[in-house]
C-alpha cells in the first residue's frame, strides 16, 4: 500500500519495462512480490482485456489475494510493472490516485467506513474527489491569472471552465448514491450506520460504492468469504447482474460454481503462478495439470 | 489539636466568600489557571498530534530525522520533571526582561502535555482498522484527506478518555506555576491565608480545592458528551 520511497536503491536490479498491449485493459509484467524472503507472486505477465470476468482459483496461500492487491498497487510490487489504460501504475510520476478512481476494490471484510451512515459511505469518494479536482482547477486560475497580469491584452490566456460548484457536486453524488440504493433495495437503509447492517447488506453496499466511482473494472477479493451462508446469494447474483450488464470483473473467489457460471476466463493459481488458465468448461471439465486435478478434487 | 485547627473555620469561609478582595483575587487566580490550562491543552492536541502523524508514517530515508527528533522529545519531556522543565523554560530559554511570564507556562505545560498526549493520539491511530485506510486508498482519495475524514475520527473516538485523562492532570498540574511567580488558584489560597489576611489555611486551601473540583467535574461532564456524540455510529 505504501509507495515505496526507497525504489531508486533498487532500481537497477528491476527488469526493464516492455511495450505494454494497447488493446489490454489491465496488463502485468513479470509481476513480482516477496514478503521478505517469502516469494508470494513469481514473475506473473498477465492481460486483462475491456469486458472480460476473470475468476482467479487457487489454495490458499498461493497469492491470489496478492494478484489482486497489486494490480491497484494496493500492495506495491517489489518487481514487475502493473499497467492500467497504458498508464503504468509502478511509476511514481503516475497519480495512482486518479488510476485508482478508475478501479474499483471490494474486499473481503466489506470495510466499510465505520463513521459515515450508507449514504455517506457511498457519496464519500465521489465528493472528497469532485472537491479536490474543484480545488484543483482553482489553482491554476490563479496561477493563469497571475501569469495574464505580464502579458500583452491579445495574448492572455482563458481561465479553465469551472466544472460544477460545490453544492452540485454534494447533490449529483446524493442522487448517484440514491439511484444505485435503490437499484440494490436498500434505499431505506440510506441514513443508518454500517454496524446495524448484516453482512449481505454491508458487502451489497461495498460494491455500489466502488460503482458509484463509474469505475472501469471491478476487483473482488473474496466477496462472499466472511458472508454467512444464506447471505451468499444476494451478494453473488448483484456480481452476476454487474457482469451481464458488461462490467470488466477480476475476481479472486472459492465458489467453484459461480465461477464457472460468470466467469469468461479462469485463471488458476499455485505457488505464485499462473498454473493453467482457459475458458470455465475447459478448466473445470478437461484439467491439463496435476496441481489443478488435484486442486478440483478437492473443492468439488 | 484537630479542634484548634478548624477552629472559625465556617467564619472563615463566610469570610471569604463576603470579601470582595478575596472573591476578585480567587477569581484572578481561576482565569490565570483557566488561561494557562486551555493554551497548553490547545498547545498539547496539536503538537501530540503532528507528533503522533510522523511516528505512525513508515520507517523509510525521508522520515528517518522527524521521527528521531520526535522520539527524543517524547523522551526527554517524558523522563524530566515538569517543574523542572517549567524553570528551565521561565529561567533560561525564556528568561528575556518583559516576556510574559504567562505564555512561557503555556508553552512549557503544553510541550510537556505534547509528549503524553502524542502516544495517546498514536494508539488511537493505530487501532483503527488496515481496512479502513486500504478502501478508501482503494476509491482513490488521497493518504492526507484519508488520513482526516476517516483514521482520525475513529482514532479519536477511542482516544477520548485518555485524552480526558491527562486534561484532568494538565489542570491539576498548572498549580505548580507559582514556581516562577505566576498567581494561580494555589497561589491565591495561599496569600489568603498568609499571617496578614486570614492567618489559616484550612478555609482558603478547601474553597480553592472545591473550585478544582468543579472544573474538573465539568470537564468529565463535557468530555463524556463529546465522546457519547463520537459514539453515535457504533448505536445497535
Amino acid at each position: 500500500m505504501k509507495r515505496n520511497k526507497a525504489e531508486k536503491f533498487y532500481k537497477t536490479e528491476k527488469t526493464p519495462v516492455e511495450p505494454y498491449d494497447p488493446a489490454a485493459l489491465i496488463e502485468t509484467q513479470h509481476l513480482t512480490k516477496k514478503f521478505g524472503k517469502l516469494t508470494v507472486l513469481n514473475d506473473i505477465s498477465e492481460k486483462i482485456y475491456q469486458g472480460e470476468k476473470v475468476a482467479i482459483i487457487g489454495p490458499s496461500g498461493s497469492g491470489k489475494s496478492t494478484f489482486l492487491r497489486c494490480l491497484n498497487v494496493l500492495d506495491d510490487p517489489t518487481d514487475g510493472y502493473v499497467f492500467f489504460e497504458g498508464n503504468n501504475l509502478c511509476n511514481l510520476r503516475v497519480d495512482i490516485n486518479l488510476m485508482r478512481r478508475r478501479m474499483g476494490m471490494v474486499f473481503q471484510q466489506f470495510n466499510l467506513f465505520n463513521n459515515k451512515t450508507v449514504l455517506q459511505n457511498i457519496t464519500f469518494a465521489p465528493v472528497q474527489t469532485g472537491l479536490q479536482d474543484l480545488r484543483k482547477t482553482r489553482r491554476k486560475n490563479i496561477l493563469i491569472k497571475f501569469c495574464n497580469l505580464f502579458k500583452s491584452k491579445n495574448k492572455k490566456t482563458p481561465a479553465l471552465p469551472a466544472q460544477q460548484t460545490k453544492k452540485q457536486i454534494k447533490e449529483d453524488a446524493k442522487a448517484n448514491a440514491m439511484r444505485l440504493l435503490k437499484r440494490i433495495g436498500l434505499a431505506d437503509k440510506a441514513d443508518v450506520y454500517p454496524s446495524t447492517l448484516s453482512g449481505g447488506q454491508k458487502q451489497r453496499i461495498a460494491i455500489i460504492r466502488a460503482l458509484a466511482m463509474n469505475p472501469k473494472v471491478l476487483l473482488f477479493d473474496e466477496p462472499t468469504s466472511a458472508l454467512d451462508p444464506e447471505m451468499v446469494g444476494e451478494v453473488l447474483s448483484l456480481i452476476k447482474e454487474l457482469a451481464t450488464e458488461g462490467m470488466t470483473m477480476v475476481i479472486v473467489t472459492h465458489e467453484i460454481a459461480f465461477a464457472r457460471g460468470v466467469a469468461t476466463r479462469v485463471l488458476f493459481m499455485a505457488d505464485g503462478k499462473i498454473c493453467e488458465q482457459g475458458a470455465p468448461e475447459q478448466i473445470f471439465n478437461a484439467p491439463e495439470s496435476e496441481r489443478l486435478k488435484d486442486f478440483l478434487s478437492k473443492v468439488l | 489539636m484537630i479542634y484548634n485547627l478548624s477552629a472559625g473555620l465556617f467564619e472563615n469561609l463566610a469570610k471569604i466568600f463576603t470579601t470582595g478582595k478575596y472573591m476578585n483575587m480567587i477569581w484572578q487566580g481561576l482565569c490565570s489557571t483557566l488561561i494557562i490550562s486551555l493554551g497548553a491543552a490547545v498547545t498539547g492536541l496539536v503538537l501530540g498530534t503532528v507528533v503522533a502523524l510522523v511516528k505512525i508514517q513508515p520507517k523509510t530515508g525521508a522520515t528517518a530525522v522527524p521521527r528521531a527528533i520526535c522520539n527524543i522529545y517524547t523522551t526527554v519531556i517524558r523522563g524530566t520533571p515538569m517543574a523542572l522543565q517549567l524553570f528551565i523554560m521561565a529561567f533560561v530559554i525564556f528568561a528575556v526582561r518583559g516576556f510574559p511570564m504567562q505564555l512561557t507556562a503555556v508553552l512549557a505545560f503544553g510541550i510537556n502535555s505534547g509528549a503524553y498526549v502524542s502516544e495517546n493520539i498514536r494508539a488511537g491511530i493505530l487501532s483503527v482498522d488496515r481496512g479502513q485506510t486500504e478502501a478508501s486508498r482503494a476509491l482513490g482519495i488521497s493518504t492526507g484527506c484519508t488520513m482526516l475524514r476517516i483514521v482520525i475520527p475513529q482514532g479519536m473516538k477511542n482516544v477520548i478518555p485518555a485524552i480526558g485523562n491527562e486534561l484532568i492532570a494538565l489542570i491539576k498540574e498548572t498549580s505548580i506555576v507559582s514556581m516562577i511567580g505566576l498567581i494561580d488558584l494555589t497561589a491565591v489560597a495561599k496569600m489568603i491565608g498568609a499571617g496578614n489576611e486570614l492567618a489559616t489555611y484550612l478555609a482558603p486551601m478547601l474553597v480553592v480545592a472545591l473550585f478544582y473540583l468543579a472544573i474538573v467535574y465539568l470537564l468529565t461532564f463535557a468530555i463524556k458528551l463529546i465522546e457519547r456524540r463520537l459514539r453515535k455510529s457504533e448505536k445497535k
